[in-house]
């Protein structure tokens, strides 16, 4: 594997922090995005799979819910009562 | 303790009559949880104004998850502050909705402590549904859930809690034991129950017989429904005791056969099995004397839904028989193969059976390495989306 899952991890934290406020992604996105990158060959959807768990397990990402579900990055919940 | 409660003129209205009321029974939940009179409260004014006064949260949730916890808040936070936050969680019911009454004591104390004390049992994708609770009760309430041994269920693009019917507990007519599925399916399933990685909702129901009691076939997106492959067993003595001491044979049983399978000619039931399409009217009329076959399995069937973003959409045929013993990994096999054509071909907020809609039903199979079939096919004639090539 010419990535590690950790890397991979953190490509997909960047593209989170990037795409902020502007578009949400999906774990499907964020799986294609690093198939598309590394080629099929290369990274499996279970090492995507395992990047991602990285970043929900260290609570740097979290799960989202608006329609879909998404990954997104720490926020303060905009419905949210003080 | 509210001293004074909430007055709901139009809510009381809901008390009348012989039906069991929620607001009756979120009434006495006042008296030991003062959300419940806020509650109360933000629901006399929506049916005063007409208007809803709930806020969808979208990130409230347990470490680890995302799914189990539907975040809700008030807009009226300072008329109602009990209410402020009533975040909804689900947790996944045990497999035929078995319980001790120590498993649902249990519940309902946790939940006495970490929210409003309100519970549905159960929603409409079978969880057991805890009504009402703030953000910092999440934790707290699913530590103490997990402790007791109990775990949240699916909500947003996971795979939904698995559902099943009594199956082989309770009833003769299960044609696989559909409580082990469930339970096999959940286990082998976690990571996709609570962490959102599909383009939308997928369920599974387990149905023993084409009874259906779970209605899979209108609510799931995979339905697996048991059946038999050999003939109905039948017992003539049966039959005809039941025409000694009344029934209508005739009227009630061969004339409400879909398929016009069944003959009688006053002293014995002829049925030709071929013609059977297992709906189950002759042997829930005659339980006595009919019974499914004994080469039992089921039928798997995808794509149905409720309207949320289109219409309600029926299941349609799969794989018409597989072997009760040779179910789990038949699905487990098939599952991992739809939902890669539905990872990558899915657009956001489609179900399975939209996107088989979209595609056709010919590259569906194609994709997944199934050959159609002439049970796919619901009559003849009516089913536009199978071509056979012209060598065939």
């Amino acid at each position: 594997m010419a990535v590690t899952v950790e890397q991979m991890a953190e490509e997909m934290y960047e593209m989170i922090k990037e795409a902020m406020g502007k578009k949400s992604f999906k774990a499907t996105d964020l799986t294609k995005a690093m198939i598309a990158k590394y080629g099929e060959g290369e990274v499996s959807k279970d090492d995507c799979k395992h990047a991602i768990r990285i970043l929900i397990d260290s609570g740097r990402c979290v799960y989202s819910y608006f329609g879909g579900s998404f990954i997104t990055l720490p926020h303060k919940e905009g419905a949210a009562n003080e | 303790m509210a001293d004074e409660t909430k007055k709901t003129p139009k809510l009381d209205e809901l008390e009348k009559g012989p039906w069991p009321s929620f607001v009756k029974e979120i009434k006495q939940a006042r008296k030991v949880n003062t959300m419940c009179d806020d509650l109360l409260g933000q629901l006399e004014t929506s049916y005063e104004e007409k208007k809803g006064h709930w806020k969808h949260g979208g990130i409230v949730g347990v470490m680890g998850y995302g799914g189990g916890v539907i975040g809700r808040y008030s807009d009226m936070p300072e008329k109602f502050p009990k209410v402020a936050h009533f975040h909804t969680m689900r947790v996944n019911q045990p497999a035929g909705w078995f319980y001790t009454s120590k498993a649902l004591r249990t519940l309902c104390d946790i939940w006495d402590r970490h929210g409003s004390g309100l519970t549905n049992m159960h929603g409409s994708t079978g969880d057991i549904v805890f009504l009402g609770t703030k953000t910092d009760e999440l934790e707290p309430c699913f530590a103490e859930l997990t402790k007791e041994g109990f775990d949240l269920g699916g909500s947003g693009s996971v795979m939904r809690t698995p559902s099943a019917c009594v199956g082989q507990a309770r009833c003769e007519w299960a044609c696989y034991d559909t409580m082990k599925l469930c339970y096999d399916l959940t286990q082998t399933y976690q990571d996709e129950l609570h962490r959102p990685a599909f383009p939308y909702k997928f369920k599974f129901k387990c149905a023993g017989c084409p009874n259906d009691c779970v209605a899979s076939i209108a609510r799931s997106d995979m339905s697996i429904i048991g059946t038999w492959k050999d003939s109905i067993q039948q017992d003539d003595a049966a039959v005809a005791e039941y025409a000694k001491k009344g029934m209508d044979i005739q009227k009630d049983v061969c004339d409400n056969c879909p398929t016009k399978c069944m003959s009688w000619d006053g002293k014995k039931l002829t049925i030709e099995n071929h013609e059977c399409v297992r709906c189950m009217h002759c042997i829930n009329v005659m339980p006595k004397a009919l019974r499914p076959g004994k080469e039992r399995g089921a039928t798997i069937l995808i794509g149905a839904k409720a309207p949320i973003i289109q219409g309600a959409m029926l299941s349609s045929v799969l794989i018409p028989f597989v072997p009760a013993a040779e179910l789990l990994d038949t699905i487990k096999e098939l599952t991992s193969r739809i939902w890669d054509f539905w990872s990558e071909y899915g657009k956001n907020r489609e179900r399975i059976g939209e996107l088989i809609q979209r595609v056709g039903m010919a590259n569906f199979l194609d994709a997944i390495g199934l050959d159609p079939v002439p049970e796919m096919v619901s009559a003849p004639r009516d089913n536009p989306y199978i071509y056979f090539k012209k060598e065939e």
